[in-house]
């Protein structure tokens, strides 16, 4: 818990974050180690890797939702943020329309609110609650409220989840315009290589440390990314075997849903059986992962 | 008017209700219920420490509620036991042991039943100020930490990356619950305060198109809870604690009804997961 971290700034002026050789443990385990980048005004940076590489973990680093145990992280003070969690469980007991979601950790203003909503394609939904969005709509009003913001730094945290392949592309072109007319800087997580090579500056190959780093044609070329990813085409295959994630708080979150303090190969959480996979699928990221115990009497049954 | 220990009663019940109405939304979307029957039942060894010290009884009560919940934030961020188990062993040894403790002190009487259950007989003149003061403490301090609150509700990642501090906000909330279970007590019991809270505030969710509407509904239906369950325990002699807990679960149920509600069977039906 390095809180001085917090105040350091960065050294260049145009640095809106910088993380130097930043690493966060977990019950003795790091979750990633040696982490170095800096996000400036007007860059794109974009994290990929294999699940549980730390993406999530490094993002949450960089804006200080967690704090370093080794190295440092500054941001500039007053860094204003958007943030685009890959995960955002509302309890359906909170009746929460997209207007008052968009609202939710600042004023903003009417012609403001509906703009975000516009450029996002949900201007229709402003009054919709958000319980009833599908899973594409839910992160088209996330993206709308991180860009209504106006932050100098927009987080995005797999941003495209479940929202389909035509809007996928909408969604990342919309992304590049914000980059250019606000010229706010963007970390970005996603899984989806060929769409966010385009418009990314940086990628940096996150595999619990910094695997390789530069332009996407240099990464897409070098050994580290192939040997991690192969093609692009077998991310998705990749995916599908790794049967555990690193949750951020340490604990191991498994195929079958249950949570654990550790990794241990023969705690029967580990479950390689295809059918597995299968089950883990049925459920898109935006839904009650938080729920542990629902999903550990299921994956028990 | 005050003189009257009925009249009483009913300022004191729904000057409870409407405090815990917009707390009662936040246990209820945070899903603390348990949480807040653990804080509850911690009253009763403030009971038993407030007779044995001589100290001031809403003070002990919210000292160990206080201290409670601090122990169990401790003791979930070590991990060694799921929440809900921590939750468990707290809430019952805390109740448990306040027994025990009130068994061993010969020398006073106490009504046990009374801090159980509530007792409207007991109001006084002075509860009436403590909870119309407390009351409006907690209020005051609901709408200073609103935007924050919601924030967090919904995700302590977002709140705490755009610049809020949901931990801060969480113990503020905390030392609010125990405030208001301290000046609870007397009016629904130990056992039932809990209910006050989430009661009304699931009542109010059918008719709520946001959370500032649920809170302020949260308020309303448990102050008609009150009236109701006061007039019921009046006419039919039976404690005023259970008797206000059934009014409200009869508004509930009320609200369950399909007419009741703007939103038809099959939007509320639908409520999925997100």
């Amino acid at each position: 818990m390095l809180m001085s971290n917090r105040a350091r700034r960065p050294k260049a002026e145009n640095q809106l974050v910088s993380l130097a050789n930043a690493g966060i443990r977990r019950d003795g385990r790091w979750l990633v180690r040696g982490v170095d980048f800096s996000i400036r005004r007007g860059e794109v940076v974009t994290l990929i890797g294999p699940n549980g590489a730390g993406k999530s973990t490094t993002a949450k680093l960089a804006i200080g939702v967690l704090r370093p145990d080794e190295g440092s992280v500054a941001r500039l003070a007053g860094l204003r943020v958007g943030y685009v969690p890959q995960k955002l469980a509302i309890d359906w007991t909170m009746p929460l329309s997209v207007r008052r979601l968009m609202r939710l950790t600042g004023p903003l203003a009417d012609a403001d609110l509906l703009a975000a909503l516009e450029s996002t394609g949900i201007p229709h939904l402003i009054d919709a609650e958000v319980r009833h969005l599908s899973g594409g709509e839910f992160q088209r009003a996330l993206l709308a409220r991180a860009i209504a913001r106006k932050p100098d730094l927009m987080v995005l945290d797999e941003p495209v989840q479940g929202v389909d392949f035509a809007g996928e592309s909408a969604l990342y072109d919309l992304i590049r315009s914000i980059r250019k007319t606000t010229g706010c800087g963007i970390l970005m997580i996603s899984h989806d290589l060929h769409m966010v090579m385009a418009g990314t500056d940086t990628v940096i190959c996150l595999n619990g440390h910094v695997c390789c780093r530069g332009t996407p044609e240099v990464v897409s070329q070098s050994a580290d990314y192939l040997k991690l990813f192969g093609n692009s085409r077998s991310l998705a295959v990749y995916n599908h075997h790794h049967d555990h994630t690193h949750l951020p708080d340490g604990r191991v979150m498994h195929g079958d849903g249950s949570v654990t303090d550790h990794c241990h190969p023969d705690d029967g959480h580990h479950d390689h059986d295809v059918h597995d996979h299968a089950h883990d699928h049925d459920h898109p990221h935006h839904h009650h992962h938080g729920d542990h115990a629902e999903a550990k009497g299921e994956g028990r049954a | 008017m005050l003189d009257d220990f009925f009249t009483r009663a009913l300022i004191a019940g729904i000057g409870v209700a409407l405090t815990a109405g917009p707390l009662g939304c936040f246990v209820v979307w945070r899903r603390m219920a348990y949480f807040g029957d653990t804080m509850a039942h911690s009253a009763l060894l403030g009971v038993a420490l407030s007779l044995f010290f001589q100290i001031n009884l809403l003070i002990a009560v919210f000292g160990v509620a206080v201290v409670v919940s601090l122990l169990l934030l401790a003791l979930q961020r070590r991990q060694s036991l799921s929440a809900d188990a921590l939750l468990g062993i707290l809430s019952h040894s805390a109740l448990a042991i306040g027994l025990v403790l009130v068994a061993f002190m010969t020398w006073v009487r106490i009504d046990l039943i009374a801090f159980l259950f509530g007792d409207i007989l007991a109001v006084t003149r002075t509860d009436i100020a403590l909870i119309w003061g407390g009351g409006v403490l907690v209020i005051a301090a609901l709408v200073r930490l609103w935007r924050p609150l919601i924030a967090s509700t919904v995700s302590e990642d977002v709140a705490e990356a755009e610049g809020m501090k949901p931990a801060q906000t969480k113990l503020l909330f905390m030392l609010l619950m125990a405030l208001v279970i301290a000046i609870a007590m007397k009016i629904v019991g130990i056992m039932l305060i809990t209910a006050l809270l989430i009661i009304p505030a699931a009542t109010a969710r059918r008719f709520s198109a946001s959370p500032e509407l649920m809170a302020v509904l949260a308020s309303l239906i448990g102050a008609l809870a009150v009236i109701g369950g006061l007039f019921g325990s009046l006419s039919y002699d039976t404690p005023s604690g259970p008797s206000i807990v059934v009014a409200a679960l009869l508004l509930f149920i009320l609200s369950l009804l399909p007419a009741a509600g703007k939103n038809t069977a099959v939007r509320a039906g639908n409520q999925g997961v997100r």
